[in-house]
């Protein structure tokens, strides 16, 4: 724990319609001038401001919120607080929390830390504390299991490697530092820049290239084909609960495939409308037909959907190949069947529906939501450990660019020791005793 | 049973490195304090290689001073070579290092024990300690004698028994002419303490006389040698050279031929040895792609042929050693004086003591040196130091404690590695172990604790005048550099190519890597006439600050917990939330701060905070 202002979402996302976000720390009320509309002059303390929250450097809005601020001592932790009280929806939160780290000297905080700063303060008294415990070890096991699990073991073991490394280069130049009549060869301190400058480089387009943090940022597509006039266009409006598409009895009335963004369960969804999928002759149709075919590959999820009076599921048998499975089969107008025909598509999966009356649609945005947590983990936690982890390597990438063998070399060791610290802080901690285990394994020590 | 009819404050038992310094610190805190060595002859006795400090090990001996101690002063005296190692590199991770004259030593740390006020010196072999309730109140002599004290440190070294062996030859002993301690570990074991086995070695004695230095590399000291002691203001002694020569595959070959011979190989020996400084048959084992070693060939003094090979440790019988030493370069006619040998002796697990290295399980009982799991005259000095200052708080009831913490010094570093981790082999200082490594320099260890060592009684009057003065010299110049503003032309006319950007005052200049002495001297008057000493903390604080900053901003963080005490009595069973691995782990160590608490190997930082809410009841 150190001096800086700290910030994290204090409410469990994609429960409730509000989210709160809390920054503490002596630059916590600097939020309200880089951040918000509120001139700073007639700023009160406890006096809750609507205003449009902005990121501090691109200016972007990102939310309309509800912003209170506590000066010291009068706060949970007992230093100056602000709460950002903004929609629950996961891009948005993550949208705020990115803000806040533009800013110099925040970051975010560790598990449990309000707390602690509450208890450093003399704000919480022992019964608090006797829970808090608890509760940090619940979180803290929960990330562990998320770093492992969820995230993949892929990840995890690329920072370790990356880890791995750091300390091997250190092991270098420790060694070369506290045994100086030793023959460590010199090629090899060279050597050194070129892998800190490699491993820069590849943490820096790991960073990047972080597909989910995109689709966090984008939306999951989701897109929903099936025979023209199967209801597709009627879904999209259920789900939206507004007029986006064209909606008439007519088939093919939609050509271009038409997309409206959704909020569901937290996840912020695509819905791409498709152009009916049949032998069409119209060119313009068509080219409607091929795009819905590119969607189909290129999508997060499918929704192959039919009218069970006109045809059957078994249409879908290529799409299903094309979607890698990643599709479920929804049959629309369930209301017209009869109960018999209900229990016969129930038994094999399928989903029934009715757009138009509002029947089974939460089962449908239940099913989604329950495949994207299955496939993309993004809950309270995973949201914190992924921002941490961004927020490590950052700091890791900070201090490998300070690194260069023309400064003293015990100042370029530090640079490593600080880089290695920060991935410690995903992989666990760095040992003094690994790094002399390393300097012995390579090299021999004699005076 | 006769008794002794002095009592004494403090007694200190070993007259080697730890017990030196612990006897020394005792007495100067004020406490009446009696050394028992079984031989007054070997005071200060170097028993492995004729040199003091190095790299991490420079930074204690500086400490040491800083606190008042004798090592330094000792080795100003007797020096022979004096090199600082890492001069090419920054001032954090340079380290002074001197061979000493073995007899010079041995001379001159008598002497200052002979004047040292309080101190009594006895000749006597220990074999057992006075016991009541759990309080260790004296020490029984070999004679069935008792001498009671308030205090007792026991600075054994490898006595404690110690077992040494030549090949397949085994002896009884502490040190070759020496006999070891068997009287002492029962004791300790009926304390309840966890006992254990390390293993050092030491390698042959040659003939210099006999080895031929006109074919050899030489290592000279330094032009400039730089002191130890912060009042040492010149070393004068002579500097003399020593050799390099090296192992080649010859000798390889003679030692993997006998490996079966050894000690450490044959399983007679069961110790842990120290990886760095190994013997030669394990770096065969552990380097083995290598044909050659690098071997030094020390002077053990100016009057004396005993020449130190150092690099060529070995467990190896006497005519094996014979064989390989003749490989060498230089080495082909050499005289061996005396064989290798190794040593295994008792040490208690460190994980029994506290921060002043008293034993927790018995009151006023104190350990330090090799007994606590180290190696190195410089680590024994420092702890003997940490514990003679702490026996002598704890014997004249002062309730003072004495207490270096990792922010402030190397020996804090040392201590709080020993009692939170343990050892499993021989303990070294590298630079590597200190987390705050620019802060805790070499060159600085009286500004971090003279006045620490000032406050709880175990400095002089005589230093500390000598250290304010110097503190106020340097803060001055410091002041007077940080507001004098240099202007855009005077710079560029120096040589120095800055960009514009606000006004330069002369230690934004410093901190420029190339700037040196001479160009801030062609920039500013003043600036020539200041000393040496005191313009290099200025320049170091220039060229370091940026980190510095960071590890400061470290270093309270560190504080904080520091700072926040653990009661002694409190009970880990009854805290919520804390799962029985971590009452164990809190139990065994008895952290006596939230941040030692952290630092325990395994523990969670939410059983750090579960503790956290005891403390303020």
């Amino acid at each position: 724990m150190d001096s800086k202002t700290i910030y994290a979402l204090s409410t469990v996302a994609g429960k409730s319609g509000v989210a709160i976000i809390r920054i503490s720390g002596s630059k916590a009320f600097s939020v309200f001038e880089k951040m918000t509309d509120i001139p700073v002059d007639i700023l009160q303390s406890r006096k809750m401001y609507y205003t449009k929250i902005f990121n501090p450097v691109s200016r972007e809005t990102l939310d309309n919120c509800l912003v209170v601020g506590f000066k010291s001592p009068n706060s949970f932790t007992g230093e100056d607080t602000v709460e950002i009280n903004c929609h629950g929806s996961k891009a948005v939160i993550k949208s705020i929390l990115e803000a806040l780290s533009e800013i110099t000297d925040f970051r975010m905080a560790e598990a449990g830390e309000f707390s602690r700063r509450s208890f450093y303060n003399g704000k919480m008294d022992l019964t608090e504390a006797d829970g808090l415990a608890d509760l940090i070890d619940a979180e803290t096991a929960l990330q562990q299991k998320i770093a492992l699990q969820q995230m993949g073991g892929t990840l995890f073991n690329l920072y370790a490697k990356w880890r791995e490394d750091l300390l091997n280069i250190l092991s270098y130049v420790e060694a070369y530092i506290d045994f100086p009549d030793e023959d460590i060869p010199q090629n090899i301190v060279f050597k050194l820049q070129n892998s800190v400058f490699k491993l820069s480089s590849a943490i820096k387009s790991h960073i990047k290239d972080n597909s989910l943090d995109e689709k966090m940022r984008n939306g999951f597509k989701v897109v929903i084909s099936g025979p023209t006039n199967a209801g597709k266009s009627s879904l999209i409006n259920a789900l939206a609960k507004r007029n986006v598409a064209i909606v008439s009895d007519i088939a093919g009335t939609t050509r271009d495939a038409i997309e409206c963004y959704i909020d569901i369960k937290g996840y912020p969804v695509i819905f791409s409308d498709t152009a009916g999928l049949r032998d069409a002759k119209d060119e313009i149709e068509k080219i409607g037909i091929e795009i819905a075919k590119q969607k189909i590959a290129g999508a997060d999820f499918n929704i192959f959907m039919f009218d069970p009076q006109t045809d059957s599921p078994d249409i879908f048998s290529e799409s299903i190949k094309e979607s890698d499975n990643n599709c479920l089969l929804v049959a629309n107008k369930c209301d017209k069947l009869s109960e018999e025909q209900k229990r016969k598509y129930k038994k094999e999966g399928i989903t029934l529906i009715s757009a138009k009356n509002n029947i089974g649609l939460q089962n449908l945005t239940d099913t989604i939501a329950e495949f994207l947590s299955n496939r993309y983990d993004v809950n309270k936690a995973h949201l914190i450990t992924r921002h941490r982890y961004k927020e490590c390597l950052t700091d890791c990438i900070r201090n490998l660019d300070n690194f260069n063998l023309q400064k003293n070399i015990e100042l370029a060791a530090e640079d490593i020791r600080l880089a290695c610290r920060a991935i410690g802080k995903i992989t666990g901690q760095v040992e003094v005793s690994e790094i002399l285990d390393k300097i012995f394994g390579n090299f021999c020590i004699g005076k | 049973m006769i008794q002794d009819k002095d009592i004494y404050d403090v007694i200190v038992v070993g007259g080697g490195h730890a017990g030196c310094e612990a006897c020394a610190a005792a007495a100067r805190t004020g406490a009446k304090t009696l050394l028992v060595t079984h031989k007054i002859s070997t005071i200060g006795e170097m028993s492995c290689n004729p040199a003091i400090g190095g790299l991490g090990k420079g930074h204690l001996v500086r400490e040491i001073d800083a606190l008042d101690g004798l090592m330094a002063r000792v080795i100003d005296k007797a020096g022979i070579q004096f090199r600082m190692l890492n001069l090419s590199k920054g001032p954090a991770v340079r380290g002074p290092r001197a061979q000493a004259d073995r007899t010079l030593y041995k001379m001159y740390m008598s002497e200052e024990l002979k004047n040292t006020k309080n101190l009594e010196i006895k000749e006597a072999s220990v074999e057992g300690l006075i016991v009541k309730n759990h309080t260790v109140c004296g020490v029984v002599l070999s004679d069935g004698k008792t001498i009671q004290s308030n205090a007792v440190v026991l600075t054994t070294g490898t006595f404690l028994n110690g077992i040494m062996f030549t090949g397949h030859q085994t002896s009884i002993g502490g040190r070759v002419g020496d006999v070891s301690c068997v009287g002492i570990t029962p004791f300790l074991k009926d304390l309840g303490l966890n006992l254990g086995r390390l293993k050092t070695g030491t390698p042959a004695r040659l003939n210099g006389d006999s080895i031929n230095w006109n074919i050899l590399d030489r290592q000279s000291g330094d032009i400039n040698p730089k002191a130890f002691s912060f009042l040492t203001e010149k070393i004068t002694n002579r500097q003399i050279d020593c050799g390099i020569t090296n192992t080649n595959e010859k000798t390889h070959k003679i030692i993997r031929d006998n490996f079966s011979k050894c000690a450490l190989f044959s399983g007679l020996i069961t110790g842990v040895g120290p990886r760095y400084c190994p013997s030669i048959e394990d770096k065969l084992v552990r380097f083995a792609d290598r044909t050659s070693h690098q071997i030094f060939l020390e002077p053990e003094g100016y009057e004396t042929n005993v020449v130190y090979p150092n690099g060529i440790s070995t467990s190896l019988p006497a005519d094996i050693q014979d064989e390989f030493i003749h490989t060498m370069k230089g080495l082909e006619n050499v005289e061996i004086l005396r064989y290798a040998y190794a040593i295994e002796y008792d040490y208690v697990n460190p994980q029994e003591l506290n921060h002043c290295l008293g034993v927790k399980k018995a009151q006023g009982l104190y350990l330090a040196g090799q007994i606590n799991g180290t190696t190195g005259y410089e680590e024994a000095g420092a702890q003997g130091l940490v514990a003679g200052v702490n026996a002598a708080l704890f014997a004249l009831k002062t309730g003072k404690e004495f207490y270096i913490d990792r922010s402030q010094g190397y020996i804090g570093v040392m201590i709080d590695d020993l009692i939170t981790k343990g050892v499993d082999e021989p303990y070294r200082m590298f630079t590597s172990r200190s987390e705050y490594r620019l802060v805790l320099r070499a060159d600085n260890a009286d500004a971090r604790l003279t006045d620490l060592g000032y406050e709880i009684g175990c400095v002089s009057d005589e230093r500390y005048s000598v250290f304010k003065q110097k503190m106020s010299k340097i803060q001055e110049y410091n002041t007077y550099c940080s507001s004098k503003i240099v202007s855009y032309p005077e710079i560029e006319n120096a040589g120095i190519s800055v960009k514009h950007t606000g006004k330069k005052t002369l230690k934004d200049l410093m901190s420029y890597p190339d700037v040196s002495r001479e160009t801030i001297n062609r920039l500013d008057e003043k600036s020539k006439n200041v000393d040496e000493v005191t313009f290099e903390q200025v320049e170091i604080e220039a060229k370091y600050s940026g980190y510095l900053k960071r590890e400061y901003e470290d270093i309270a963080v560190f504080k904080r917990d520091e700072n926040l005490k653990i009661r002694e009595d409190i009970d880990y069973s009854k805290i919520g939330g804390l799962s029985t691995e971590m009452v164990q782990r809190f139990t065994k160590v008895k952290p006596k701060t939230i941040g030692e608490a952290s630092r325990i190997i395994g523990v969670t930082p939410a059983a750090v905070t579960a503790i956290l809410g005891h403390l303020k009841k």
